[in-house]
């Protein structure tokens, strides 16, 4: 695995109003790594990935995805950073009045020259390798959590982007289905390369999938690890951390 | 290469081999180190170009890693035209079945609807304090308080208009007096409450089936049911209550600023005296006009926002539906008012 980073977050601050969520927020994501960002709720984790996605301004600090400055960045430069994210949300956020096809068909027909068949042709490889063959033409309102979710990936890699978000993507499911989903994620991490972020709490699911993590925390408003979970639930002095990766109340 | 240039990659080698066809085509994968769906996409473009010229397609020594995802994209089997156009449509007559079903169902649905209403209603008066007492005076505010400026200001222009075209035609007998009888009767009986509960639909039948819609999608109304709240108490007789209340408070205000429309019209064109305007209003008006407006916009509440409820409460799937649900909300209330107003003028006529 190469060691260049494509995230680099820099002294980084949000606050909601006068209330400092977190600050001094510093962490890089290497290329094809699967990153996890854990902490209690309320911490800003999804401030967080939501900054990162350039939905929402932090007040201090910077940014670079791909070597590019997500803050602050006019409209036609954020479009060549989002071209190169895609973002799988915790509902899955796929549209209702379209069919999954159309869903996922959607970005490829918007910002490739691809004809019909050919869209179609690459739909249908794109649902395949997220195990929903023939459920093309199936309206998301039909779908179990599950396949939503499924679906919701297979939008975000239609343009087989660097980087894929996911907020929360366990939240929800059956640990079968959930384990599965850890499954496609490391397929999919290992067949392509893409560079994977991902906000969750599922303990299971972090030891299986993350190469990498940090945790933030509420009360110390910043990051208090960074590093191997294996590693960090063992050794780690800090009494959050502890807690958290043992279940301890 | 990526998605950015497969199209066009995809193009050109479409056009290459339709002017030098090949007879069999061997792609040498041995430098290849990564590929993903795009470039499988092109490879399943190339495959089937030579195969309609009956030739062999191959791929010569492809890597571990290539092997592994073209596998995974079942590269093998991808020879089938895709296509995700919906189901054909079906024939004419199945379609008319089909709506006629729904039709049924929708129906079946109302009157279900409807009972549900009026037994929720009947709690009520043995338990009034069932009733959602705040709930009730936020919705009065809603569609009562805050549609009044609306509501007034359609209701003095209608006047106004109304003074002012009728005044065109009996100024030619002289009688511009009855420009006041004309404006008083035809806004009290009619135009007054039907233009507010146009108004009302618009407002508040839409918001009703909005809200309600939203909550049904976000299984808000399924968490009522469960903690034991009767949705239609909850979410209906609070709103049924403030229709049929605000709607005829509305409708008499309406009638009091298309007379004052009138009135201007009447004062500054017409060279009536306010007084002889105003005198001329109260001797054409009998208090039964008044009440006869009252009592149908107060049908007109009723009938607004049982169908807001209606269509809130048959939203399902997504936000598409609550788009729909709203819609099909203020167009059914404004065609339900015109027809109840048509039997009440019959009603009338036969009657009074």
């Amino acid at each position: 695995m190469g060691r260049k980073a494509i995230i680099e977050v820099k002294d980084l601050e949000v606050r909601y109003g006068d209330a400092v969520i977190f600050k001094d927020v510093n962490f890089k994501v290497y290329e094809g790594e699967i990153f996890v960002i854990l902490g209690g709720s309320g911490c800003g984790k999804s401030t967080l990935l939501k900054s990162m996605i350039g939905l929402l301004n932090p007040h201090a600090g910077r940014i670079l995805v791909d070597g590019d400055e997500v803050i602050a960045e006019d409209d036609d430069a954020l479009k060549i950073i989002l071209a190169k994210i895609g973002v799988l949300y915790q509902s899955a956020a796929l549209f209702g009045s379209m069919t999954v096809a159309q869903n996922v068909a959607l970005p490829i027909e918007e910002y490739t020259s691809l004809k019909k068949d050919a869209v179609d042709m690459l739909v249908k490889m794109k649902l395949g390798l997220v195990s929903l063959d023939g459920y093309g033409n199936h309206l998301p309102s039909e779908l179990s959590g599950g396949m939503k979710k499924r679906a919701g990936l297979a939008r975000a890699m239609a343009l087989n982007p660097k980087i894929l978000f996911f907020d929360e993507p366990s939240a929800g499911l059956d640990p079968i289905t959930s384990a599965e989903l850890d499954n496609l994620l490391l397929h999919l991490n290992r067949t392509l390369g893409t560079t994977m972020v991902i906000v969750t709490h599922e303990l299971d699911s972090i030891f299986t999938v993350a190469s990498r993590i940090i945790m933030l925390d509420k009360k110390a408003k910043g990051m208090i690890a960074e590093g191997d979970p294996r590693y960090l639930r063992d050794h780690s002095q800090n009494a959050f951390v502890k807690q958290f990766f043992n279940r301890r109340a | 290469m990526d998605s950015s240039n497969a199209g066009s990659l995809m193009e050109d080698l479409s056009h290459y081999f339709s002017k030098n066809p090949p007879g069999n085509l061997t792609v040498d994968m041995e430098n290849v180190t990564y590929l993903d769906d795009f470039g499988a996409l092109v490879l399943v473009e190339l495959r089937k170009i030579v195969v309609k010229g009956n030739g062999d397609f191959n791929l010569r020594h492809p890597g571990e890693k290539i092997r592994e995802m073209l596998m995974f994209l079942r590269f093998d089997s991808l020879f089938k035209k895709v296509s995700f156009e919906k189901k054909r449509r079906q024939g004419v007559f199945v379609r008319l079945g089909e709506k006629t079903y729904d039709i049924l169902a929708d129906i079946k649905y109302a009157i279900s609807f409807i009972g549900a209403i009026t037994l929720s209603l009947g709690q009520h008066l043995v338990h009034p304090r069932l009733l959602r007492r705040e709930d009730t005076l936020d919705y009065m505010k809603k569609t009562g308080v805050d549609g009044l400026p609306i509501v007034a200001l359609i209701s003095f222009l209608m006047g106004l208009i109304m003074a002012f075209m009728s005044s065109v035609q009996l100024e030619q007998f002289g009688a511009n007096i009855y420009v006041a009888s004309l404006v008083g009767l035809s806004m009290t009986r009619e135009l007054g409450p039907i233009m507010t509960a146009i108004i009302v639909a618009g407002r508040s039948g839409s918001a009703f089936a909005a809200e309600i819609g939203t909550m049904k999608i976000s299984e808000e109304v399924d968490a009522l049911f469960t903690m034991g709240f009767d949705p239609v108490g909850f979410l209906v007789i609070p709103k049924l209550i403030a229709a049929i209340v605000m709607v005829p408070i509305l409708a008499l205000f309406s009638d009091i600023f298309a007379i004052s429309g009138g009135l201007l019209v009447g004062v500054f064109m017409l060279d009536l005296t306010a007084g002889a305007y105003v005198a001329q209003t109260i001797n054409t008006l009998t208090l039964f006009d008044v009440f006869w407006g009252v009592f149908k916009s107060g049908i007109f509440g009723l009938l607004i926002t049982l169908v807001g409820c209606l269509k809130g409460f048959q939203v399902s799937g997504g936000a598409a539906s609550v788009g729909q649900a709203t819609t099909s909300a203020v167009v059914s209330s404004i065609f339900l008012i015109i027809l109840f107003d048509s039997i009440f003028s019959v009603i009338l006529r036969y009657t009074g």
